[in-house]
C-alpha cells in the first residue's frame, strides 16, 4: 500500500509543479522520478526488477530496438527511448532545415504562389500547417507559421488573429494524423507497437475528414475578419522568397533529407526500421550536411524536453508497477458498465478535456497502461482504444490557449508582435471547431470500428 | 551633462506620477510612462487600446503556460516589449524620468540609474484619488487596494527584490508628510549631489 501511495503521491505533485512553472519542468519530473526510483520501487517494493524495467536501459542494445521485421512493441513500462531517440532525431532535422530557411521560405513561396491575397493565403496555410504537424513537431510548425502571418499581415494589411488561430488548430490536427506527428502519439505508436501506415490509415482518415469540415468552418466563421478594407497591389511588394533562404547547396540538401525521413517514416513497417534508427539516421545526415554549423545544431537540440520525457516515463511507470492504473482501468469499466459505446465515449471527452486544460504528453502516457488493461477485461480491440486516446489528446488540446504547446507559441508569436488573443476569442473560434472534430471522430469511431 | 535615468516606483495615489513628471520637466528630460506602449504600438502598426488592458498587470499564473521560453501570458510579453524599449533608449545614452515597468529593476546596470520609491499614507492616498478621480470614498479605497495590489505582483514578478523595500531604491519618501512639490525639491537635491559630486 505504501507504494501505491507514494507513486500517486509523486505523480500528483510533479502534474501540480509543472502546473505552477516554478521550477523547470525537465527538473521536475527527474527529481519526481530518482524519488519513484528511491520510495516507490526501493522502499516500497524492494523490487530490482521493477527498476531494470522501468529504466529500459538494456531494450536500447537488443536488435528489434533497431530493426524490427515483424509486428513487435516496446514494453509500454518504463522509460521510451524510440520516442525520445526518435524526437531528438527530428530534433537536429528541424535545426537543420530552420537554419538554412526551410520554413520561412515555404510560406513566403506559398504566399507568392496565391499572389499574397489574404483568404487564399487564409486557407493555404491552414492545410500548410496540417501538412507539416504531419511530420515535424507542431512548435516548430507553428513558431514559423506565425512569424511568417504577421510578416505578411503587416505587408498585405490584414488582421493576423484569425489566419494564426486556425494555424494552431490545423496544427494539432494535423499533428493527429501520423505516428510522429504530435508526442502523444509516438509514445501509443511506439509503447504499444503501432506503425506509421497504422496511424495514417486510421487516425489519418479521420482528421483528413475533419481537416476538410473546419476548414470550411473556418472559412465561413472567419472570412470577413482577415481582410481590412485596405487593398495592397502584389505588384508593388517586389519581394523573392528565394532570397530568405541562407544557403542554396543546404537548402537543397536539407530538403532531400526531410523528403527522405518522410519517405522512411512511410515505408518503416515495410523496411522494417524503427522510428529510433530513423531519428538517428537522419539526425547523421543533418549533422554531415550542416559541415561547420555542426555544434551550433547540436546546442540548439532541445534537451531540456528530452530530459523531460525521460523523467515523465520512470513516473509513469511507478504508477503502472504499483498497479494503481489498472484500479483506474476499472473505474472506467465500471462507468461504461461495459458498454462499449459509453467506454469509448469516456476515453475520447475525459481525455480531450483533460488535454484542453494540462498537459496531454504526461497524459498520454498513464493512459496507455490503463487502455491496455482495460482491453484485457473487455474485450475491446486495443488499437481502437488506441486511436480514440490519440484523437482525444490530439484534438482536446487545440480547446482552449494553454492545452497544447502550438498554442502557446502561436498565442505567444502573436502577443510579441502587438497581436494579443485574449482566451475569449480563442475559445469563441476554437473551442465550437474542437468539439465539431470531436464528435466526427466518435462518429467514424463508432461506425468504422464497433 | 552626463546620462541621468531617473526610475519612479509610486504606490497608487502618492502622486509619484507627478512627482515624475515634475522631475523630467525640471530637468528638461523626456519622461516615459503609458506613452511608451503607444509609441510601442504605432512603431508596430496595432492598436493601442488592445495592448493597454495589459500594461503593469499581473499575469494570471492558471490562464497561461510558457514553452520554451514563449509565454502566452500578454502581461508578460507587454511587460517584456517596454523592458526593450527602456533599456534601448538607455543604450543610446538618453536621460530620462521612467514611471513604474520595474524601471529600477530593468536599468540596474546603468551608472546613470537613480531611483526613487514613492509612498504615501493610505489615508491621504484615498483622498486623493477621490479628489483627482471623481470618486466616492469607498470607491477610491477599494481602487488604491486593487491597484497596490496588481503593482506588487507585476514588480514582484520581474524583480528579484521586493516592491518598496527601500534597500531597493536609492531613496523611499513619503509624499504624505511633505507634499509633492518638496519631494520634488529634495529628490533634485540628491541627483545634484549624486552628479555633481
Amino acid at each position: 500500500m505504501f507504494a501505491e501511495i507514494v507513486a500517486v503521491v509523486i505523480f500528483i505533485a510533479m502534474f501540480v509543479l509543472i502546473v505552477s512553472e516554478k521550477i523547470e519542468r525537465h527538473i521536475i519530473t527527474l527529481v519526481c522520478a530518482a524519488l519513484t526510483i528511491i520510495f516507490v520501487f526501493g522502499i516500497g517494493l524492494h523490487s530490482l526488477t521493477a527498476i531494470d524495467e522501468t529504466l529500459n536501459i538494456r531494450s536500447i542494445f537488443t536488435t528489434n530496438f533497431w530493426y524490427q521485421a515483424g509486428e513487435a512493441s516496446e514494453s509500454s513500462s518504463g522509460i521510451n527511448w524510440s520516442t525520445i531517440i526518435f524526437i531528438a532525431g527530428m530534433m537536429i532535422m528541424v535545426e537543420g532545415m530552420a537554419m538554412v530557411g526551410f520554413f520561412r521560405w515555404l510560406c513566403m513561396k506559398l504566399a507568392k504562389l496565391v499572389h499574397y491575397k489574404p483568404i487564399p493565403i487564409f486557407v493555404t496555410f491552414m492545410i500548410l500547417s496540417a501538412c507539416l504537424a504531419m511530420f515535424i513537431d507542431s512548435i516548430t510548425v507553428i513558431l514559423f507559421l506565425a512569424a511568417c502571418t504577421v510578416e505578411l499581415a503587416r505587408m498585405l494589411k490584414f488582421n493576423p488573429i484569425p489566419v494564426i488561430l486556425t494555424e494552431i488548430f490545423c496544427a494539432n490536427l494535423g499533428g493527429s494524423s501520423t505516428m510522429c506527428g504530435d508526442p502523444p502519439n509516438i509514445i501509443v505508436g511506439t509503447s504499444l507497437g503501432y506503425t506509421f501506415t497504422d496511424f495514417i490509415t486510421n487516425t489519418g482518415v479521420i482528421a483528413g475528414i475533419s481537416l476538410i469540415v473546419v476548414v470550411i468552418f473556418f472559412y465561413f466563421v472567419l472570412r470577413n475578419k482577415i481582410t481590412t478594407g485596405e487593398k495592397i497591389d502584389p505588384e508593388s511588394l517586389n519581394f523573392d522568397p528565394a532570397s530568405v533562404i541562407t544557403d542554396k547547396k543546404k537548402f537543397v540538401l536539407s530538403t532531400l533529407i526531410f523528403l527522405l525521413a518522410v519517405a522512411l517514416l512511410v515505408t518503416h513497417a515495410m523496411t522494417g526500421l524503427t522510428v529510433a534508427m530513423i531519428g538517428v539516421g537522419i539526425a547523421i545526415l543533418t549533422l554531415i550536411v550542416s559541415g561547420k554549423n555542426f555544434l551550433t545544431i547540436l546546442k540548439k537540440v532541445d534537451y531540456k524536453t528530452l530530459l523531460f520525457f525521460v523523467g515523465l516515463f520512470v513516473v509513469v511507470g511507478g504508477l503502472e508497477q504499483t498497479g494503481i492504473l489498472e484500479v483506474l482501468a476499472g473505474v472506467i469499466e465500471t462507468l461504461s458498465g461495459g458498454n462499449v459505446y459509453i467506454m469509448i465515449a469516456i476515453i475520447l471527452w475525459v481525455s480531450a478535456i483533460a488535454s484542453a486544460f494540462i498537459d496531454n504528453i504526461p497524459f498520454a502516457a498513464t493512459m496507455i497502461p490503463v487502455i491496455s488493461a482495460l482491453a484485457e477485461t473487455s474485450g475491446v480491440p486495443l488499437n481502437v482504444m488506441a486511436w480514440t486516446l490519440s484523437l482525444g489528446t490530439d484534438i482536446g488540446g487545440s480547446a482552449t490557449p494553454i492545452g497544447a504547446s502550438a498554442n502557446v507559441v502561436g498565442i505567444a508569436v502573436a502577443s510579441k508582435e502587438g497581436y494579443p488573443i485574449s482566451w475569449k476569442r480563442y475559445c469563441t473560434v476554437l473551442a465550437p471547431a474542437t468539439i465539431i472534430v470531436l464528435v466526427i471522430s466518435m462518429a467514424c469511431i463508432y461506425l468504422r470500428y464497433l | 551633462m552626463s546620462q541621468i535615468i531617473i526610475s519612479i516606483g509610486r504606490e497608487y495615489g502618492s502622486g509619484g506620477h507627478e512627482i515624475a513628471q515634475k522631475l523630467s520637466e525640471r530637468l528638461g528630460i523626456a519622461m516615459y510612462d503609458r506613452n511608451m506602449l503607444e509609441s510601442i504600438a504605432e512603431y508596430k502598426g496595432v492598436d493601442y487600446s488592445e495592448l493597454q488592458k495589459y500594461d503593469e498587470a499581473p499575469r494570471n499564473k492558471l490562464m497561461t503556460r510558457t514553452i520554451k521560453g514563449l509565454s502566452s501570458s500578454h502581461e508578460d510579453n507587454i511587460a517584456e516589449m517596454q523592458f526593450k524599449y527602456l533599456k534601448d533608449k538607455a543604450e543610446k545614452g538618453e536621460s530620462f524620468v521612467a514611471v513604474g515597468r520595474c524601471a529600477e529593476t530593468v536599468l540596474k546596470d546603468f551608472e546613470g540609474l537613480v531611483s526613487f520609491f514613492i509612498l504615501g499614507d493610505k489615508e491621504s492616498r484615498i483622498q486623493r484619488i477621490a479628489k483627482t478621480r471623481n470618486m466616492s470614498y469607498d470607491e477610491a479605497k477599494s481602487a488604491v487596494s486593487r491597484h497596490d495590489r496588481s503593482r506588487k505582483f507585476y514588480h514582484n514578478r520581474y524583480s528579484d527584490v521586493k516592491w518598496g523595500d527601500s534597500r531597493n531604491y536609492d531613496i523611499t519618501i513619503n509624499s504624505s508628510k511633505i507634499g509633492v512639490d518638496e519631494v520634488v525639491n529634495i529628490l533634485l537635491e540628491y541627483i545634484d549631489k549624486r552628479f555633481n559630486k
